[in-house]
């Protein structure tokens, strides 16, 4: 048949030569590969281990980590509790209940509307980055690092303690 | 036997025993840290520096593991399998020469155990009881794979001491004694046995590698094929005399090496050494010399073990039933002939 492209081979298999058999040069030949792993670890360093609690790896800048609900320049929170988030979620993670700006709170949130309780279940959250995308006031942000491990499946609900961020002027 | 003699083979036998067992034990160590090295990782680093803690780390952890015995099992040789196996481990170092012989204070010692003029069957026999260790384990485990695992084992050891005792008759028709004492005398400076024996010390080191189950001949304990291997079924410490029975065979299949082979404490220049040195330190050097080349035999041990692949059943009974036996006895043949030749004409 003619062969579709030139990529195909055509496996030879020759019995074993005597030296073949005997394994001793095959032997002598890795040991001689790993001996020089071994001097250039032990001597010069070459392990590529990332010695990981004392040391950490970067991650990418387009890594997806633990969310975090920010606030404006003027330090007001950004987020209008409009739910567009927890709609784009394919997981359902996010909850909110949204209430109303009161008169001296002005300078809490931007909006009249803000989320009174915000809570993502960190168990449930694929990262797949929608809720980022879905928000209209750039109020929500997978930028955190990885999130933390705990016992309880309670302590993996996140509310507004741990996403929104820090106050400015602290 | 005056009493202070009887003093000092006693703390002979308790140095040289707690000396195997802390080899045995930092092998495990130097196992885990040499095949980092050869594999660009860097191994146990956590308990201690460079994790130097780590053996007592693991044994703090078999000690305090759960024992399970299987419920079919046969309790009483379930409990003899691993004691045996790390007995006939350890019992094999009594007629090494560790050193020659020291003077302290006037008096004449013996670095060795006990010169029996037997010294080389008195190996062999230990060596070959080990292989009930692993076989009455696999068999009380009540469980086929640890079964077949022990099996394996028993027809390896069985089919690798044959050859392993063929290469060694061609060295005794060279040295002409059973003892190794006077074994490691004849090597006194260069004159090695391996310079006159290369193949026979080259079936010995094969040989060695599958009397102590170790890879590429490490087929008793099969993850793949049989689950685990005869220690399937066991857990916490009796598992780890197993491990470390291994180790322990490692170490004085080493020191046999080492002094049947590669001149046990004797070094070039040691004739020097010792007229300058005295007759106290000089026996200490050369003690030294022969833990080196028994540290190198364990380091090549290491190195083999983490650069070859395990060999197929059919292949290991092949390699060793018709290719080491025929080269054994050729290598036997061959030492005849040139012996005479040498005997005759020179």
């Amino acid at each position: 048949m003619e062969p579709l492209s030139k990529k195909r081979k055509v496996l030879e298999v020759k019995p074993l030569n005597f030296w073949e058999r005997a394994y001793l040069p095959a032997i002598t030949q890795g040991l001689s590969i790993t001996m020089k792993h071994f001097v250039k670890n032990v001597f010069a360093g070459g392990d590529v281990t990332i010695r990981y609690p004392e040391q950490k790896r970067e991650f990418s800048e387009n890594f997806r980590g633990m969310h975090s609900l920010k606030r404006d320049e003027n330090g007001k929170e950004r987020c209008t509790a409009c739910g567009l988030c927890a709609l784009s979620c394919p997981a359902e993670a996010i909850t909110m209940t949204a209430a109303e700006r009161q008169k001296g709170e002005e300078n809490l949130y931007r909006e009249e509307k803000y989320a009174a309780v915000y809570e993502i279940n960190m168990l449930r959250c694929i990262f797949c980055g929608l809720c980022e995308e879905a928000c209209p006031k750039e109020a929500i942000y997978l930028d955190g690092d990885i999130v933390p491990t705990d016992f309880l499946r309670k302590d993996f609900i996140y509310g507004k303690d741990k996403l929104v961020e820090p106050p400015l002027n602290q | 036997m005056e009493t202070a003699d009887l003093l000092i083979k006693l703390v002979l036998v308790v140095v040289i025993f707690a000396i195997s067992l802390v080899v045995a034990m930092y092998s495990t160590y130097a196992e885990r840290k040499v095949a980092a090295f050869l594999q660009d990782r860097v191994g146990p680093n956590r308990a201690g520096p460079f994790g130097i803690l780590q053996p007592m780390a693991d044994g703090a952890k078999m000690f305090m593991k759960e024992e399970i015995i299987p419920t079919r099992a046969s309790g009483f040789l379930f409990i003899v399998g691993p004691s045996l196996a790390i007995m006939t481990a350890c019992i094999g170092s009594a007629v090494i020469p560790w050193g020659p012989q020291m003077q302290i204070a006037g008096r004449v010692i013996d670095l060795q155990v006990t010169d029996i003029n037997v010294g080389i069957l008195y190996i062999f026999g230990v060596v070959s009881l080990g292989v009930y260790g692993i076989m009455i384990g696999g068999w009380a485990s009540n469980n086929k794979y640890s079964l077949l695992g022990a099996i394996r084992a028993a027809s390896q050891n069985i089919s690798y001491e044959i050859s392993m005792g063929l290469s060694i008759i061609a060295l005794l028709m060279l040295t002409g004694t059973l003892s190794l004492k006077e074994i490691v005398e004849q090597q006194h400076g260069w004159h090695w046995n391996v310079l006159y024996q290369p193949l026979g010390f080259l079936i010995f080191i094969v040989c060695a590698f599958a009397e102590t189950n170790r890879s590429p001949f490490d087929l008793p304990e099969c993850e793949t094929e049989l689950v685990g291997g005869y220690h399937t079924e066991y857990s916490s410490m009796k598992l780890g005399f197993y491990l470390f029975a291994e180790y322990i065979n490692m170490f004085v299949s080493s020191a046999v090496m080492a002094t049947l082979y590669w001149g046990g404490y004797n070094y070039p220049g040691m004739d020097w050494v010792a007229a300058h040195a005295g007759p106290t330190i000089a026996p200490l050097i050369g003690v030294a010399v022969l833990f080196a080349k028994i540290f190198a035999f364990i380091f090549f041990f290491m190195w083999i073990r983490w650069t070859i692949p395990r060999f197929r059943y059919d292949q290991l009974m092949h390699l060793g039933w018709k290719t080491l036996i025929p080269l054994a006895i050729a290598n036997i043949v061959l030492t005849g002939v040139i012996a005479t030749l040498i005997e005759k004409f020179a």
